[in-house]
């Protein structure tokens, strides 16, 4: 089953830019990334930039309305997210478990829809 | 084409449902035709055999609606068919077989379904004895059955799931229980229970949460929220949020049932006799808890000559292969607690200094507020009530309990005990403006009379 993981962080809960536990951090994501790749059960995972460079996008009544700034304003925001194919729920759970953001942030795990011909 | 159907299990269950449960194996119950193949005892088997039925079809399906739906087709046809022709030498494998044929006739009315083929092959070649000489020993094998069964509790208890789905799906798809019954017990509208089940279902399906005994690294939290789920049944019995009356003695036969049918599936594990325990000791008393006017009666004035010897022997029973250990977990030590209580011939001959130390070591297993208090009670029992006053004002000043009318209750009653008596009434006043349940401001109202009638004979 595919499973989406999405990682939910405060950035005022997390390590400080440029501080040796950020550091830290990253080298926790790379190796979590690689042990993940490893299994062969890495679909897709990316970091994104912060909500503060987000852009809104909506089409209404065909003109395309354009703001500043992320789709709702919550203090915990989507910081990034990994698609596994894994055997079942527990798995996507321990996988979940041991992204280094889930010991501040909180990781989201969500079923991916299965579509066929998509 | 039903008899009283399951909506209305019968109630004792003890030597039919005993004898089974200890014996997962499923020994053969009935002897060919007999008489005690009535509608009654009919009931209690197909009840007490359920859960068996529904873990084996739910492996064989991976699917807990169809294989609920099945289920119940097979104690239907149980239930017509038993009172005529006897009970079966193999219930379980009676059931499993034709809960089996149900399933394949379902899959082949089923238009939505797109792996319904698939699954109805896999069933087909599953009946090793579909045919009318079912080999039961294939379809009951014990190891099978009981992994079967604990996969099933496990997926019902998921914590994937919240606590009222996992309380729901296990008294449906493992107690058995009728959608009504399981709604009527938790005062909610039916429709609204029935949502709950198949919205369960469906994040059971669609998220795949797997049927399957978690692995070593998680059996442990996994275990306990299954003995959790169970023992909130239990205590919804007592409608805990609402107070100490029996008001769904279902509710707590079936926690109990659950309890007992745990103890078989995983014997070596103490927590499961621990919690088996407890729920005896403090259902053996349920006749006593509350007095005929419908007033709380507190445990040292209740009548013990009237607690029931029967669940008192099981809940002893159920520990003596489990001594307390240095690393016994909360249901053990909780179960040891509710022991030394029932053990003392009188409440004076309570031993209150063991009960103060098991609530301590209770409260750093538990970090629970409400366990605090009653170490607190405790310790008020056996050094003294200011060492337990003390303790209790700690804990209010921690505010962990804001609200909680026992803790005002508790105070008052150690206040009472050291003669501060302006000081007690004003406490129990306090409290009574915060007990949940008539039993509760009942037996408050009386203390507050009391020391009314205290405080003017003293002016007067």
């Amino acid at each position: 089953m595919k499973y989406m993981l999405l990682i939910y962080t405060d950035w005022d809960e997390g390590p400080a830019v440029g501080s040796p536990e950020q550091q830290a951090e990253h080298e926790a994501y790379l190796t979590y990334t690689r042990d993940l790749a490893a299994t062969g059960k890495l679909l897709a995972g990316d970091a994104l930039q912060g909500t503060d460079v987000a852009t809104t996008v909506s089409v209404r009544g065909g003109t395309t309305i354009t703001t500043d700034g992320p789709f709702a304003e919550t203090k915990e925001v989507l910081g990034g997210y990994y698609i596994i194919d894994v055997d079942d729920l527990d798995e996507a759970i321990a996988w979940a478990a041991r992204i280094p953001g889930a010991t501040w942030g909180k990781i989201e795990v969500r079923p991916v829809m299965d579509i066929p011909d998509m | 084409m039903t008899r009283g159907g399951v909506g209305t299990p019968a109630r004792t269950l003890t030597p039919v449902d005993g004898s089974a449960d200890a014996d997962p194996g499923g020994e053969p119950i009935g002897d060919g035709p007999d008489p005690a193949g009535g509608p009654d005892i009919t009931a209690a088997v197909t009840h007490a055999e359920w859960h068996r039925v529904v873990a084996t079809l739910m492996r064989q399906t991976g699917d807990l609606q169809l294989a609920e739906d099945a289920t119940q087709d097979a104690v239907e046809a149980a239930l017509a068919q038993w009172p005529v022709e006897g009970l079966p030498t193999n219930p379980t494998g009676w059931l499993t077989t034709v809960a089996r044929r149900r399933a394949i006739d379902r899959l082949r009315r089923d238009q939505r379904r797109v792996d319904k083929e698939e699954l109805r092959h896999r069933l087909e070649a599953d009946a090793t004895g579909a045919g009318d000489a079912p080999d039961v020993a294939a379809l009951t094998d014990p190891d099978q059955l009981v992994d079967d069964q604990l996969r099933l509790l496990f997926l019902c208890c998921h914590p994937a799931l919240g606590p009222e789905a996992q309380i729901a799906l296990t008294l449906r798809a493992v107690a058995g229980l009728p959608t009504p019954a399981i709604a009527r017990a938790f005062l909610v509208p039916e429709p609204t229970m029935a949502q709950r089940l198949v919205r369960a279902k469906r994040k059971i399906a669609v998220a795949g949460i797997p049927f399957r005994v978690p692995d070593d690294d998680l059996i442990v939290d996994r275990l306990q929220a299954v003995l959790t789920t169970v023992y909130l049944i239990f205590n919804e019995g007592y409608a805990s949020s609402q107070g100490a009356a029996l008001l769904h003695p279902e509710l707590c036969d079936e926690a109990l049932r659950l309890g007992r049918i745990l103890r078989g599936l995983l014997p070596d594990e103490a927590e499961v006799a621990g919690l088996l325990a407890l729920m005896c000791f403090t259902h053996a008393r349920r006749a006593t808890r509350v007095d005929d006017q419908g007033v709380l009666v507190l445990l040292e004035d209740q009548d013990r000559t009237r607690w029931d010897r029967a669940l008192l022997a099981e809940g002893d029973e159920a520990l003596r292969p489990h001594p307390l250990a240095p690393g016994s977990g909360p249901y053990r030590v909780q179960a040891e607690i509710a022991a030394v209580h029932v053990r003392a011939p009188d409440a004076a001959a309570t031993d209150w200094r063991a009960i103060a130390s098991l609530y301590g070591g209770l409260l750093r297993l538990t970090d629970s507020p409400v366990v605090a208090l009653n170490h607190a009670v405790a310790v008020a029992l056996a050094d003294g009530p200011d060492a337990g006053l003390a303790l209790v004002d700690e804990l209010a000043a921690g505010g962990r309990l804001d609200g909680y009318y026992l803790v005002p209750a508790t105070r008052a009653d150690l206040l009472r005990r050291l003669g501060r008596l302006d000081e007690a009434l004003g406490a129990y006043r306090t409290a009574l403006t915060g007990a949940p349940s008539a039993p509760e401001q009942a037996f408050l109202r009386g203390r507050i009379r009391a020391l009314e009638a205290v405080a003017s004979t003293g002016s007067g």
